[in-house]
């Protein structure tokens, strides 16, 4: 009977959870700031002054200023994520219009990936056409990985931040690190 | 894998992100304390089930979270066009003795019917 340790090679349960893949590194983003802001596009004006950046009108769009990032989820929706840490609820207090704002710090959990395969290790589980053309450094869409649901944000050619529910987080790392080991 | 146009992303995206969400410009009657059970039950419960054009409500829920309206085909499941909620119901039925006017790029759906003949 032929030896079977001859051919197989030993994979250790954990192995692909193990961060740090040839070509795509997964990093789980530090804390952060994030709110939840739903306004009318009356409401626009003032709240892009309060918060020091243009909030973006346009689908898939983001603004960022210095560590504040603004994500359009939807046509009176965005997400807006300050990685200083940055108070951003006290930054609206004294925005004057209608809107809603929702401080979601803590609900959330982001996973950076990045590495020349990032784009692959993503689309593994994500329908999103991540083509530079169509997906360019700034653009954010929430979409699906696998069975969760994300916010994907580029930050750079072979840079995206994934945004999850932080209950989500451990099925999604599992879902990427397990993409990156055979990328 | 089915790619739905989201009117308000203004792009194609997989139908992993959607969800359907019924039959789309269902009237409510006026005063619906008035109606009579078998005037409410037609309203709340009965629904048309067409071989062809049916007009939809969907909810793009994974990514812009809005509703909005899509005219699909029941036979081929292509989805003719999509519009913003609140949109007049587009009259897309052909006139007598026209073919439907579908996009140039959809091709009949070989039916049973069609090559076989209808089972007697």
């Amino acid at each position: 009977m032929a030896d079977p340790f001859a051919t197989a090679a030993r994979r250790p349960a954990l192995a692909a959870h193990a961060s740090g893949a040839a070509r795509a590194s997964l990093t789980p983003a530090g804390p952060a700031t994030r709110l939840s802001l739903r306004a009318k596009p009356e409401a626009v004006p003032a709240l892009s002054a309060a918060l020091g950046l243009d909030l973006p009108t346009q689908p898939k769009r983001a603004a960022r200023q210095g560590e504040r990032h603004a994500l359009w989820l939807g046509p009176d929706e965005w997400l807006v994520i300050d990685e200083s840490e940055a108070p951003l609820l006290q930054a609206l207090d004294g925005a004057g219009v209608l809107h809603s704002a929702v401080d979601i710090s803590h609900r959330n959990a982001a996973i950076l990936v990045s590495g020349a395969g990032a784009a692959a290790v993503l689309n593994s589980g994500c329908p999103l056409n991540l083509s530079p053309a169509v997906f360019p450094i700034g653009a954010c869409a929430r979409t699906v990985l696998s069975k969760a649901e994300i916010v994907l944000y580029r930050t750079g050619e072979t840079d995206f931040r994934v945004e999850c529910w932080r209950s989500f987080a451990p099925y999604v790392l599992a879902v990427l690190a397990e993409a990156a080991a055979e990328v | 894998m089915l790619l739905i146009h989201c009117p308000y992303c203004g792009e194609d995206r997989s139908e992993l992100e959607f969800r359907a969400a019924g039959d789309a410009h269902i009237a409510r009657p006026a005063n619906i304390a008035a109606i009579s059970d078998e005037e409410f039950a037609d309203y709340f419960f009965l629904r048309d089930n067409p071989k062809g054009l049916i007009y939809e409500r969907w909810r793009h829920i994974h990514g812009c979270g809005r509703f909005f309206n899509a005219v699909r085909d029941t036979v081929s499941d292509k989805f003719v066009m999509t519009y913003k909620a609140g949109e007049p119901k587009p009259d897309l039925s052909p006139a007598p003795g026209v073919a439907p006017a579908l996009p140039a790029d959809s091709r009949p759906v070989e039916t049973y019917e069609a090559t076989e003949g209808r089972a007697e």
